[in-house]
């Protein structure tokens, strides 16, 4: 895996959103949403972004895919610099890059048909020749997300949620993407849904060869389906690694407490598990603690963690953790 | 004795212009006072139409109770006239709700919400009710609670909403809690606090509480028996032990294995096919044999009742024993 090919590479991506107050909107304070935060993805690999909700996750997404120009850092796709870009350039990289949102009731445009939705951005992008062609290829892509290739002139509101995603599936591969971006792809489906859906996620990542960054609060799935995976905290990677190691001995503590809050569905597990119960709330990120992010709630916090950051550190090949724990 | 609660044979439909939607088809439970009953399923099978019809809050119209009868202490609350349901409601059963944003006033102070329940139900006067409402905003874990009296629900973050809301809601030393996805809106870490503040005040009270959810993890943590539901029915229930270990109905089985599980393979996740039903144009028979990878020609025709199959544990399904077999030759296979 280690020679493999770069595809993404984040480097110290920060996004900062301007709090405006009073009549003349001034800027008072900044929301630092994503405050440097660096990582890299191989090619078909399926990095998992974990954390709970305000940690940045999102916006790391939107970020990197230039929907929000980040404020600071730099964002490589296949080696070409994003940050930037703009127009015709930025547009041809699109076809690189995708996303599949977490609302497919929201994400899909109600009054387009099944059909336009995936014809018009190959043609947009001049991946289809002509609209027979554009048309040919809408239909083998619902084929591929397992619809019905005659739903082309259906509209939306006639799906249920998992036909949905499956069709925000289908429009983010109708341009030919290398690289795509799951936010959440599974969060608003019903649980008998879900499975579904990750098994046309895999499948679809081994045949077409693709490279994921899976966005998600689920523990475990993203346990399941990811190689590596970073966790964020109030807008930056505290921990970072082998997704299996990862969870199976987290380092952070912040990791630890967040495995442990994950509920088993095996009451004989859920009985004899040790928890780890974090006090409080995640502090606001207009104004985060000095020090350590965490620290504020901190079950292990020492002195030191009020008033140095950690820095993320390699503590074994591969494993990166930003805790005062571990350097000595 | 009679139980603290019993739900027989209730029924729900609601009359919309696209057709009726027969949201509970007659289920039937009881509840013993500290007990705790979980109610799991998926969004459309009928568990909160099924409490909200308990508490009558059902809209009416489109909304109405077909049938059945609701007994607290041995009292059908479907049959008491408004102003006694209205004294039932907070006071002997309370409930806390999924969105804490919109079920607390925006315009009014988390003190005064909390002890205008004290003073309607308990007959305290302002003062006596806000001193109560600090204690409980303390024990559920607010700091400086004194101070954050005056405070609006917009001041207060999810979590906090969610326990203001469980104050309000255990203020009156309610007899039954329900508890309708309270922590789905949460974050895990949160979460996880949610369900043992509800688990300690149970104790501390003596309260009995019924857990609504779709989350089979958090219903694992808690809850002592459960209650499966699918397109208005009860499909399986059991102690939770059994019912985690050994399911009986395809459904269940059918959810419990799509989890990912801990020990890792790289295997496709098990999935159930096709999508939940249409409640306006729900199937012939056995609610759930569109779906059913054990489906017989018996189950489109004839729709199958609860059946026990050891203590207290019963599923209402026409090919329990093939599920069993099927369950007992992979046993067998595995220890191979």
């Amino acid at each position: 895996m280690a020679e493999q090919e770069v595809v993404l590479a984040v480097r110290d991506l920060r996004k900062y959103f301007p709090v405006k107050r009073g009549l003349l909107a001034r800027v008072r304070a900044h929301v630092k949403a994503v405050d440097g935060v660096s990582f890299t993805i191989r090619k078909g690999e399926v990095f998992g972004l974990v954390g709970e909700s305000g940690c940045g996750k999102t916006t790391t997404s939107r970020a990197i895919l230039q929907l929000d120009p980040p404020t600071e850092g730099s964002v490589q796709l296949e080696g070409q610099e994003l940050v930037g870009l703009r127009g015709e350039a930025l547009r041809r990289m699109r076809t690189k890059m995708q996303i599949i949102f977490q609302n497919p009731y929201s994400s899909l445009n109600p009054r387009m048909t099944v059909g336009r939705m995936l014809v018009e951005p190959m043609l947009v992008h001049g991946i289809a020749k002509s609209s027979q062609e554009a048309q040919d290829r809408a239909a083998a892509l619902l084929q591929m997300v397992g619809l019905n290739p005659y739903f082309v002139n259906r509209f939306p509101s006639e799906f249920s949620g998992g036909q949905r995603q499956r069709i925000g599936i289908a429009r983010a591969l109708s341009v030919n993407p290398s690289f795509v971006i799951c936010d959440e792809p599974i969060s608003s489906l019903d649980v008998s849904i879900q499975s579904q859906i990750v098994n046309l996620l895999r499948r679809l990542q081994r045949e077409l060869d693709l490279t994921y960054l899976f966005i998600s609060h689920d523990l475990s799935m993203v346990r399941y389906i990811s190689n590596r995976m970073g966790v964020m905290y109030l807008g930056k990677i505290v921990e970072l690694g082998d997704s299996k190691t990862v969870l199976r001995t987290p380092m952070h503590p912040y990791t630890q407490a967040l495995w442990s809050a994950l509920p088993i569905p095996d009451p004989e597990i859920e009985a004899r598990r040790e928890r780890i119960i974090l006090e409080g709330d995640v502090p606001s990120p207009i104004d985060p603690p000095p020090g350590c992010r965490f620290s504020t709630r901190c079950p292990r916090v020492m002195d030191l963690c009020r008033e140095v950051e950690p820095a993320l550190a390699e503590c074994e090949p591969g494993r990166w953790v930003a805790c005062h724990l571990y350097t000595s | 004795m009679a139980p603290l609660l019993e739900v027989q044979d209730l029924e729900v439909a609601f009359f919309t212009k696209d057709g009726v939607v027969r949201a509970v088809n007659g289920i039937s439970y009881t509840l013993e006072a500290g007990d705790t009953l979980g109610l799991v399923g998926e969004s459309g099978c009928g568990k909160s139409v099924s409490v909200l019809a308990m508490l009558r809050l059902i809209p009416e119209p489109p909304g109405r109770i077909m049938g059945g009868r609701v007994l607290l202490e041995g009292r059908d609350l479907l049959k008491l006239p408004a102003h006694r349901m209205h004294e039932i409601r907070g006071s002997q059963i309370a409930m806390i709700f999924q969105d804490p944003m919109t079920s607390l006033n925006p315009v009014m102070t988390i003190g005064n919400q909390i002890a205008e329940a004290m003073q309607v139900n308990l007959g305290l006067e302002h003062g006596k009710a806000m001193d109560r409402a600090a204690e409980l905003l303390t024990r559920v874990g607010i700091p400086n609670a004194s101070d954050r009296l005056s405070d609006y629900p917009h001041q207060f973050s999810g979590g906090m909403r969610q326990r203001a809301m469980i104050a309000m809601a255990v203020s009156c030393q309610p007899k039954v809690l329900i508890a309708d996805e309270p922590t789905t809106a949460l974050d895990v870490t949160i979460q996880a606090q949610i369900v043992d503040l509800v688990k300690d005040l149970q104790q501390e009270l003596n309260m009995a509480v019924i857990w609504i959810t779709h989350d089979l993890g958090v219903i694992a943590r808690l809850a002592r028996r459960i209650n499966v539901m699918y397109a208005g029915y009860i499909v399986e229930t059991g102690p939770i032990q059994p019912l985690f270990k050994a399911p009986l109905h395809p459904y269940t089985v059918g959810l419990l294995s799509s989890l990912p599980s801990l020990d890792l393979t790289d295997q496709d996740l098990s999935y159930i096919e096709g999508s939940p039903p249409d409640m306006i144009r729900l199937p012939e028979g056995c609610p759930f044999w569109p779906r059913c990878r054990y489906r017989t020609e018996r189950c489109a025709v004839e729709r199958p009742e609860l059946d026990e199959y050891a203590p207290g544990h019963q599923a209402a399904c026409w090919n329990v024993a093939e599920v069993l077999n099927q369950r007992s030759s992979a046993l067998v296979s595995e220890g191979a």
